[in-house]
């Protein structure tokens, strides 16, 4: 984890979603996909805690090399719209790199990547990671509406397959990330799971995993305050291997990436 | 400084755990903790490495809970001091908040004081009538010192959704909004008891937030919100204050401790009288 004062490079809208560039080569060099930032808001009474965004892309080699990118909502709240405001050359205060990462199977090849809507940022950086291990990457990706389903084109180049699902029909096939999942791990060959999306789909996911005997990742999303496992508010409750009820484990530093199970709700816990 | 130590662990409340607020943060974190055995034997050593002593926080809703918690605490060379949080429900006398209680502080902290060879402080609760009556029982009691303010109560609503932001609906403001009540506490409790080391907590975020609060009459501060923004928090609270002796010529932050000068008059100036 390293704390950097880091330029923004540039700044570009992506349907409803605002893609944030920095220079920040410390924690461009270490990050990894399924990780994240914690970026810090301006000075004055409105904020308190930092934002936090999964990193989207961080370009090791080339012309982009310490460079970062991450994905903000500018929906999401005020914060979130404060940084989808900011311009190129002002300057952020960011840690990171945050969290577990995704990990990437040895011997399995067909990997299946599933999000709905901003989620999909951090898959584009999974999917290179795979590509660049020779594995097949497949995707689906899911949003309300045409606007909020995150780069389907560029998914498209990485992927051989994508499945494009809205609420609303817009854009690909009316229905979600979860009426598209059986066909696509039937056409994909699916051998591994990678998957962002709100609990309750996230739950869905986890079910047809078990059922179909699918290894998964999932990465939860839950609300953060530091970001680095000091507070203990961002915790997602995971059933105990022996049976004995469940722990409160951080979405922060024991996440934000779990193994399935962690998407379903133990008996007792806030989610059931 | 450790979270709250139950004897027996706690999974803690429901989320969402944390919101904010105008300066400050609402939280509640239903004292998750792996429970005093863990404690001991793991999370304490890992505060401890690099050599580090640490106070820990011990929590409870009966008299016999916190007996056991400081007598398990006894012996081991990484607790340099023990503190007292007296914010949870009582479950022997069936009240919302144990430690605002005289009888009940008398009686909690002079066991924990009687048995414990470390130091120990008693966080007195954030919303209670009489800090400085409290204070002194605390002390009375044989507490070595208080720590002022535990976070007060609170909660945070959403109008645009009509929900609560917690969770479990209500929860605990901390973070720089709390500043002027901790000053406030600090000061009164000083000026009643000024050989009674006081170690105050709630707003400091800067070198100036921790040097008020000893101008105001503490012996130490604790940094906890600003941790959440600035891993390395304390280590700039402490430098402030570090910057603040040299300019004084002061070898100690004792020398800082109650050393406040007269009010000054200078809204004369700003907001002159009307004329008559
Ligand atoms: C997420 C969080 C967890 C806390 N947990 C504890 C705790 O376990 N025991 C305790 O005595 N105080 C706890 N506190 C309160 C702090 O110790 C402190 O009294 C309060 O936050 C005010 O100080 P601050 O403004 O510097 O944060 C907690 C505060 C926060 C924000």
């Amino acid at each position: 984890m390293k704390r950097a004062r880091a330029e923004i490079l540039s700044t570009r809208k992506v349907g409803v979603y605002q893609s944030i560039t920095l220079v920040a080569p410390e924690i461009g060099e270490r990050a990894r996909p399924g990780q994240f930032l914690a970026i810090a808001m301006p000075e004055g009474r409105a904020f308190i805690l930092r934002r936090h965004f999964s990193i989207h892309q961080a370009s090791r080699r080339g012309g982009w090399a310490g460079t970062l990118e991450f994905v903000v909502d500018p929906s999401a709240g005020a914060g979130t719209g404060w940084l989808a405001a900011a311009r190129a050359h002002e300057f952020l205060d960011v840690i990171g790199p945050l969290g577990k990462a995704f990990s990437y199977p040895k011997r399995l090849t067909n990997c299946l990547l599933v999000a709905e809507g901003r989620g999909a940022a951090s898959l584009f950086f999974l999917a290179q990671e795979l590509l660049a291990r020779h594995k097949r990457v497949d995707m689906i990706l899911g949003g309300r509406a045409l606007e909020t389903v995150f780069k389907p084109i560029d998914a498209k180049r990485l992927a051989q397959t994508v499945a494009v699902m809205t609420a609303d029909g817009s854009l690909g096939e009316r229905g979600g990330v979860l009426d598209a999942l059986p066909d696509a791990a039937a056409r994909a060959a699916a051998e591994v799971v990678y998957a962002i999306a709100p609990a309750p789909i996230l739950r869905a996911i986890a079910a047809f995993c078990r059922v179909h005997r699918l290894p998964a990742q999932v990465a939860i999303e839950e609300r953060m305050g530091c970001g680095f496992g000091l507070c203990n508010t961002c915790v997602v409750p995971v059933a105990r291997r022996d049976g004995s009820g469940y722990d409160n484990l951080r979405a922060c530093v024991d996440g934000p990436v779990f193994s399935p199970q962690a998407a379903r709700a133990p008996v007792g816990s806030s989610r059931a | 400084m450790s979270r709250t130590i139950t004897v027996t662990e706690r999974v803690g409340s429901d989320v969402p755990r944390i919101a904010e607020s105008p300066a400050g943060i609402v939280w509640e974190t239903g004292l998750q903790n792996p429970g005093l055995d863990a404690f001991v034997s793991g999370e304490l050593l890992r505060l401890a490495r690099g050599g580090a002593r640490i106070i820990v926080s011990i929590g409870g809703e009966t008299l016999e809970e916190y007996v056991r918690m400081t007598s398990a605490l006894q012996g081991r060379p990484e607790v340099a001091a023990i503190e007292i949080h007296l914010s949870g429900r009582d479950d022997e006398l069936d009240r919302a908040v144990l430690g605002a209680h005289a009888d009940r502080l008398n009686e909690i902290v002079g066991a924990v004081a009687r048995m414990s060879l470390v130091p120990v402080f008693a966080k007195l609760p954030g919303a209670c009538d009489d800090t400085v009556g409290l204070a002194r029982t605390a002390v009375r009691a044989g507490a070595t010192g208080v720590t002022l303010l535990a976070s007060p109560p609170a909660l945070g609503l959403e109008a645009t959704r009509d929900r609560p932001r917690i969770g479990i609906v209500t929860g605990w403001l901390s973070g720089p909004a709390l500043k002027p009540v901790t000053l406030r506490a600090v000061f009164d409790v000083a000026q009643a008891l000024p050989a009674v080391p006081v170690i105050a907590s709630g707003g400091v975020r800067t070198g100036e937030d921790a040097v008020e609060c000893l101008l105001a009459g503490a012996w130490a501060v604790q940094v906890g919100t600003a941790t959440l923004t600035d891993p390395a928090a304390a280590v700039t609270v402490a430098q402030g204050i570090i910057r603040r002796l040299k300019t004084a010529g002061l070898a100690s932050p004792a020398g800082l401790r109650g050393l406040l000068r007269p009010a000054e008059h200078a809204a004369a100036e700003e907001n002159p009288a009307p004329a008559p």
